[in-house]
């Protein structure tokens, strides 16, 4: 049957992808769970994350894998930077507030970005070998990015889990009059957090240069698909984010068997909807 | 006098004094209605007065904005509740129009009003659902519904997809020839601003637009109050929303074409977003104010070639500064700083 | 009978906040509602004026049952209440405040007759000289009059007081009392829940007594005092215990 064959083309990948869909979308969510704020500077600083890659691997030579390290940093520092100017100050006002105030740093980087990048796409030429299994083709920059997806989950739950500051975050997330009041400096640890978001964003978007062409404007799609996912998996929880990542990658794998391509992002937002009406916690569960 | 406020240094949401005004100063007899109304008959008439195309078009945007940014003030500026993906109604709208002119060879006058019926069936539908959240989930929500409704049209045959619809040229004949249909379109969109302005003057003068403040200020002491606050909010919405889906069709008319990605720009809510926060919401002048004054920028950030480049870039400055220090916007600004014109402003 | 609240019961995923209470309210009285903390007697108001449904039970509101209608249908029938934690609408005027009771309460007014009825009532409640000022410049017992200048604003017959004396100084209790005693010369039957004891004791015709949801008394200020399982309810709270027994040794009636 023409479907299984298609579904073992598209399933598989999807899948794999939706690793590195869950990894953007840990950011997200991590900041949203720390200080309820959902930075809409996401999809850029995912694109930011590509160029980085795109800039590193044609200027610098240097394997894609290895240029992870100082996009990491720099997308860390660029997160607590755009924290200290842009969020801080309207960290306790209504939510329009912050919304407005990540959008705006969007809006900075994009127009930034547009004048000196323009919206032509780039490319990174790197490709590893592909693992085939019978009729299903794994291509390697596939596996090996879900694998380092899968690397930096386990590496943020011990470091939530594990490290001092990782604690400190979740107290801080947890009840923020009451960390303060034991001590902790809730600012530093909220920039800190807020810099691991963007971190992680940077990484997905380094990652996600090794698969596709991009331009400055492609982040958003990732944004937007960080939006469905963090829904999914219950705003506020990294875990549930990369399920709901998983999740997003088989829908993604799956309906292009059944339906055209094009009616894919229909029912992702379709879908992010609904479960907005229907269980806003998410199917795992907000972080309160 | 009392100590001040208990609210946080930047809570856009709370603009200084009350907006509702009673007694005489809220009605017709309020100066400060009559002075936007003229403002926009002044320069609605300028370009005509003049005969100039170029300006006539540089106008039609900023009325246009106006429209937009009037009719987004009443769910967000009055009821508080923030739509990120306001465009929704103006594509939806906009699509219905052309459709009915194009596949159904519909007359203007027929397309301009069954568009913004469609756009307030939208919105009365949605409303429904999704006014039930609140804050950032309703935010989100209606992005999630602005592309659907995009990545929808661009599956959608009959709205032709993704290259969606254009509009046979000889259609502009029936109208006197195309430079009389844009003369047309600008003079009805002039009808529009004066329209928006005075929805607007009559909502935030109404009960129901006191209801709807009281939704906003604190939501459940209204219900409590007896607002019934899911009809309020429904009809906000819809309100919010008509004329937008009108004013889409004399765009889309005016452009000959319309596409799922120009007609569900997402930055373009945004930007109104910008305007309503940079005037300053829960006025009447504030969009309008708004409208202008970015407009006004942008136009200038275009033709310079310092900015030309980096124009998003500069409205996104602007914007991150107007969240941090004055996010009453201008005219809330200058009601707090000059109370006496409070009651001139509306 | 203006209200009757029949067998009421409300659970919150694990917790009972309400257990099969039942009473009936004559028209005219002011009914006091006491308990120690967490007893459930807000989540009894919250039921009563619809902002939960109850599990069990009906409420019935002058001779209409009410039971799992919404706060605004409840608001419109005529039953007001104010707030533990008081909650003005900030940037609004005072005026404004009174107004949206006014206009969106029983009577359901004009703007215009609002703004007659808003001062009227702000006169009464002494707010009159800050009817321009917003709402969110006044100091807490101002606040409290605002609170009840909207219920009453929209012409109740029936007022649900939530610790309106909170947070208030000797003087500005006497005040208070007083224009409560006022409002039910007026017409108005009065629930009020209440923490400062002399006060309740004094100003209620009767009064209901909540432990961890369940009606433990019911009764005249005066048996109240010294019933047993209502002293034996406030002995985890020794301060309140101490000031019934101080109303036992026969000092009601003062103040």
């Amino acid at each position: 049957m023409p479907q299984i064959d298609l579904l073992l083309a598209s399933l598989p990948d999807g899948i794999l992808l939706g690793f590195v869909y869950g990894l953007a979308a840990m950011g997200l969510a991590l900041i949203w769970g720390v200080m309820n704020v959902i930075n809409l500077s996401h999809g850029p600083i995912i694109t930011l994350g590509m160029f980085g890659t795109f800039f590193l691997f044609t200027r610098a030579d240097t394997n894609p894998y290895l240029g992870l390290i100082p996009i990491a940093a720099l997308g860390l520092l660029l997160g607590i930077l755009i924290y200290i100017v842009a969020v801080h100050r309207v960290i306790n006002a209504p939510h329009l507030s912050s919304l407005l105030a990540t959008f705006s740093v969007n809006m900075i980087i994009i127009g930034l970005g547009t004048a000196l990048l323009t919206t032509s796409p780039y490319n990174v030429d790197f490709t590893l070998p592909a693992i085939k299994i019978g009729s299903t083709t794994l291509l390697g920059t596939r596996l090996v990015a879900a694998l380092v997806s899968i690397l930096f989950t386990g590496g943020l739950y011990l470091f939530l889990y594990r490290a001092r500051p990782g604690k400190y975050i979740r107290a801080v997330a947890n009840n923020r009059a009451a960390a303060e009041l034991m001590g902790i400096d809730s600012t530093r640890i909220l920039a800190l957090s807020f810099g691991l978001g963007t971190m992680l964003a940077a990484v997905s978007g380094a990652l996600i240069a090794t698969f596709f062409p991009f331009n400055i404007l492609s982040g958003g799609g990732y944004e937007l698909k960080s939006f469905v996912i963090s829904v999914l998996g219950g705003l506020g929880n990294p875990i549930g984010a990369l399920f709901g990542g998983l999740i997003l990658g088989t829908l993604e794998g799956i309906i292009p068997a059944f339906l055209e391509t094009s009616w894919v992002p229909v029912i992702e937002f379709s879908l992010f909807v609904m479960i907005l009406l229907i269980r806003p916690s998410g199917l795992f569960g907000a972080k309160s | 006098m009392s100590a001040s406020s208990s609210q946080p240094a930047s809570a856009p949401l709370s603009p200084k004094r009350s907006d509702v005004q009673t007694g005489v100063l809220g009605t017709w007899r309020n100066p400060g209605i009559w002075l936007i109304l003229l403002a926009i008959v002044v320069v609605g008439v300028w370009p005509v007065v003049t005969q100039r195309a170029a300006t006539r078009e540089v106008i039609f945007t900023v009325l246009l904005s106006v429209v937009l940014a009037s009719s987004l003030n009443i769910i967000l500026g009055y009821t508080g509740y923030v739509s990120f993906g306001h465009i929704v109604f103006f594509g939806l709208g906009g699509y219905v129009g052309m459709y009915l002119l194009s596949a159904q060879q519909a007359s203007l006058w027929v397309a301009i009003p069954v568009g913004g019926l469609a756009a307030a069936l939208l919105a009365f539908l949605l409303g429904k659902a999704i006014l039930r959240l609140r804050g950032a989930y309703f935010a989100l929500a209606t992005i999630g519904v602005n592309e659907a409704m995009r990545t929808f049209i661009n599956n959608f045959e009959p709205f032709g997809g993704p290259t969606g619809i254009s509009l046979n040229l000889k259609i502009y004949q029936e109208y006197g020839g195309a430079a009389q249909a844009l003369w047309l379109t600008y003079y009805l969109l002039v009808v529009f601003a004066l329209g928006a302005i005075i929805l607007s003057f009559m909502v935030k003068t109404s009960k129901f637009g006191l209801g709807l403040v009281a939704i906003r200020e604190d939501e459940d002491a209204a219900e409590v109050m007896g607002v019934i606050t899911p009809n309020a909010k429904t009809w906000a919405y819809v309100l919010s929303a008509i004329l937008p889906g009108m004013v889409g069709v004399l765009f889309y008319f005016k452009n000959g074409n319309v596409e799922p990605g120009d007609a569900f720009r997402l930055h373009f809510s945004i930007e109104l977003l910008v305007m309503v926060m940079l005037g300053g919401f829960g006025t009447v002048l504030g969009p309008v104010i708004g409208a202008a004054g970015y407009q006004r920028l942008r136009g200038f950030l275009l033709t310079s070639p310092l900015f030309k480049d980096i124009q998003l870039a500069v409205a996104g400055v602007l914007l991150l500064v107007i969240i941090l220090f004055i996010p009453a916007g201008a005219v809330g600004w200058l009601r707090n700083r000059f109370p006496v014109l409070r009651r001139v402003l509306p | 009978m203006i209200l009757q609240v029949q067998g009421v019961s409300k659970r919150f995923g694990g917790l009972q906040a309400l257990s099969n209470v039942s009473f009936d309210l004559p028209e005219g009285q002011i009914l006091g509602l006491i308990g120690p903390n967490g007893a459930g007697k807000t989540t009894l108001f919250n039921v009563i004026n619809g902002v939960y449904p109850p599990n069990a039970g009906r409420v019935i509101f002058r001779q209409d049952d009410i039971t799992n209608l919404k706060p605004y249908y409840v608001a419109r029938k005529g039953l007001a209440r104010t707030h533990q934690i008081v909650r003005p609408l900030n940037e609004l005027t005072v005026r404004e405040n009174v107004m949206v009771g006014a206009c969106f309460g029983q009577q359901a007014v004009s703007l215009r007759e609002a703004t007659h009825i808003a001062d009227e009532v702000l006169e009464y409640v002494g707010l009159a000289d800050r009817a321009d000022q917003p709402a969110g410049s006044l100091n807490v017992a101002q606040k409290k009059r605002l609170e009840m200048a909207r219920a009453l604003a929209s012409r109740p017959y029936l007022l649900l007081l939530d610790e309106v004396l909170a947070g208030l100084n000797t003087s500005e209790i006497t005040a208070m009392l007083d224009t409560i005693r006022q409002i039910r010369t007026r017409g108005i039957t009065i629930i009020m829940i209440e923490h400062v004891m002399h006060a309740i004791m004094n100003v209620s015709d009767r009064i209901i007594v909540l432990d961890y949801g369940e009606q433990i008394a019911e009764g005249s200020p005066q048996e109240i005092s010294q019933n047993e399982k209502v002293i034996e309810a406030y002995l985890g709270d020794p301060k309140l215990a101490e000031r019934l027994m101080e109303q036992n040794n026969g000092d009601t009636g003062d103040s």
